[in-house]
């Protein structure tokens, strides 16, 4: 793949909204030179033979951490909504989620 | 350089009645009003809850009472670790005025063992940079030489200790952000072992790479440090199941006999200055007893494409619950999703859209194995290299920082500069082994060179051992 073929403004476009970033124009951009600039160099593992290698998401392999099933302290409810850029009964709020038909 | 009292004088001094913990206080404040200025280490300094809790160190040791292991010892903490009641920012407009619920386990530890918060130390927004330049409160100076860069992310951390405003700081290193600051300030940063220190409450940037730990002036202050805030810790549930190393112990050992490994192949890159400190700690160590062995690690220099597929990947995930819902910054919006979009467009700034850009990307449909699943696989060659090479050594040595402190703007707008920082420090976040960064001497500009220790997972004793000799050697 070329530089161009790896990445083009609408693609930024989408992943920008699959990100929940309103980016302007320029920034758009920008980032499309720069991300192009990015994957061009990590083209460089393209050379390694990975096919049977098994992925590694984690330092060491710890499953099943488990807690004791009981009750025990939470945060403080109001110290958090206290902390958060609006709330409302308890309730964190947040502008309307979906449409009025 | 100047010399700064040390985490173990301080404690000894604080705990034998020879000093008092409020003029312990008062003499780093002292320096903080000096020279912060100028340097700006710290988004938040906190004189006076600092002086309260010394004073309370003052009465326990009055009244007989064990004030603990670092008593009156101040800190000064990266201010990506929260802080109860007290603002929390990561140096992001996205967090201003952020006061968390709750303290991390880390802090928590220093504080019940008697060491006592001088501040928040400035670092590259959500530590995602190599030179504190990219902070929304503006960067950090070298205390060392103003005109240039402490590293980064953790660089007000660096800065705050070889500044003397705190005998200790912690940082945070997710792909060289202790170690690399370190070296460009002259003083000691350690990467623990993954898990060996707990995570929670580090705002999280990449969560199977992150890791807490210490900056000091000396090798021993390091081990005093990681014995009282290593170990198990329920609230993180990669925590590692078992106490802390006792480090101190294996600080006298010397050498001799040990194998320390040379990468034969190791990544080119690194100046002319930096390398022959390198060979001298070779030499050194050998002229101790111990053998030099090469070792080849042919994925090494791949680790730098692997990181910055994974990291962002993660990144990008963990910053999502920065939404204007919960903390800190919203800008309003006509509906939820608008509310979001905008907040985090006005709050992140420009390197860490770029990341969440990046690593969006990665993890997309269509793009997922190109690039996220194929830097994982990468991650295991790592892995695999640094098995293969720790038959035949104990620990290696490579360079910690490609150079020395380099001047404000000398990267430009090319982030691919910035991130070939972290070359030789990244393969031991993505294999979880631990790291620390030693001064071993001066190169260019008469600027520190750090030399880095590496060593296999949970081989902080011989780690600590080896990094021991070097600071005898250095001197």
């Amino acid at each position: 793949m070329t530089v161009s073929e790896r990445i083009a403004a609408a693609d930024v476009r989408k992943v920008a909204k699959l990100a929940r970033l309103a980016l302007a124009d320029d920034e758009i951009d920008l980032y499309t030179v720069q991300l192009a600039d990015m994957l061009e160099h990590f083209a460089d593992i393209d050379a390694l033979e990975l096919d049977d290698v098994e992925p590694m998401t984690h330092p060491f392999p710890l499953s099943n951490v488990f807690r004791a099933d009981v009750v025990r302290p939470v945060l403080d409810r109001d110290e958090v909504l206290a902390a958060a850029p609006a709330a409302q009964d308890g309730r964190f709020r947040v502008p309307p989620m979906i449409e009025e038909s | 350089m100047a010399i700064f009292p040390t985490v173990v004088d301080t404690a000894a001094a604080v705990r034998s009645g020879a000093r008092r913990a409020v003029d312990v206080i008062d003499e780093h404040l002292g320096r903080v009003a000096e020279r912060e200025g100028e340097i700006h280490a710290f988004n938040l300094v906190l004189a006076e809850s600092a002086r309260a809790a010394a004073a309370t160190i003052d009465a326990k040791v009055a009244s007989g009472e064990d004030p603990g292991p670092l008593a009156g010892v101040p800190v000064a903490l990266k201010d990506n670790m929260c802080t109860r009641g007290v603002d929390t920012t990561c140096s992001s407009r996205i967090l201003e005025g952020w006061k968390p619920p709750y303290t991390a386990t880390a802090v928590e530890r220093l504080i019940a063992a008697g060491a006592i918060t001088v501040g928040k130390t400035n670092l590259d927004e959500f530590a995602m940079g190599s030179s504190t330049e990219n902070s929304a409160f503006g960067p950090t100076r070298n205390p060392l030489d103003i005109s240039r860069v402490p590293g980064g992310s953790s660089g007000g951390s660096a800065a705050a200790v070889a500044a003397g405003f705190a005998p200790f700081a912690l940082g945070s290193d997710t792909g060289g952000s202790i170690r690399q600051p370190a070296a460009l300030c002259g003083v000691v940063g350690v990467k623990p072992t993954y898990g060996m220190v707990s995570r929670y409450g580090l705002i999280a940037f990449a969560s199977s790479l992150d890791q807490i730990g210490p900056f000091t002036h000396t090798v021993a202050d390091a081990a005093t440090v990681l014995e009282v805030i290593g170990g198990h810790d329920p609230m993180d549930s990669t925590s590692l199941p078992r106490p802390a190393m006792s480090l101190l112990e294996t600080l006298d050992r010397g050498v001799e006999g040990l194998r320390i490994g040379r990468i034969s192949d190791l990544p080119a890159g690194a100046d002319g200055d930096v390398m022959d400190r390198l060979d001298a700690a070779f030499a050194a160590l050998e002229s101790a007893g111990a053998k030099i062995v090469d070792v080849e690690m042919p994925a090494y220099g791949y680790g730098l494409t692997a990181y910055y597929l994974v990291a962002p990947a993660e990144a990008s995930s963990n910053l999502s619950r920065f939404d204007g819902v919960r903390f800190g910054l919203r800008v309003a919006g006509e509906s939820t999703i608008e509310m979001m979009s905008a907040t985090r467009a006005a709050g992140f700034g420009a390197e860490v859209k770029r990341r969440i850009m990046l690593g969006t990307y990665a993890l997309s449909a269509g793009y997922y194995d190109a690039y996220y699943g194929k830097a994982l696989k990468v991650r295991r060659l790592i892995a695999d290299d640094f098995a293969a090479a720790y038959q035949h050594c104990d620990v290696m040595l490579t360079p910690t920082s490609p150079t020395v402190a380099f001047e404000f703007g000398s990267k430009g707008d090319n982030p691919l500069a910035m991130y070939l920082c972290d070359t030789y420090t990244i393969p031991s976040n993505l294999t979880g082994h631990p790291g620390m960064s030693v001064p071993y001497g001066t190169g260019q500009f008469g600027l520190p060179v750090g030399v880095q220790v590496l060593a296999p997972a949970l081989g902080e004793p011989v780690m600590f051992q080896v990094a021991a000799e070097l600071e005898r050697r250095a001197l």
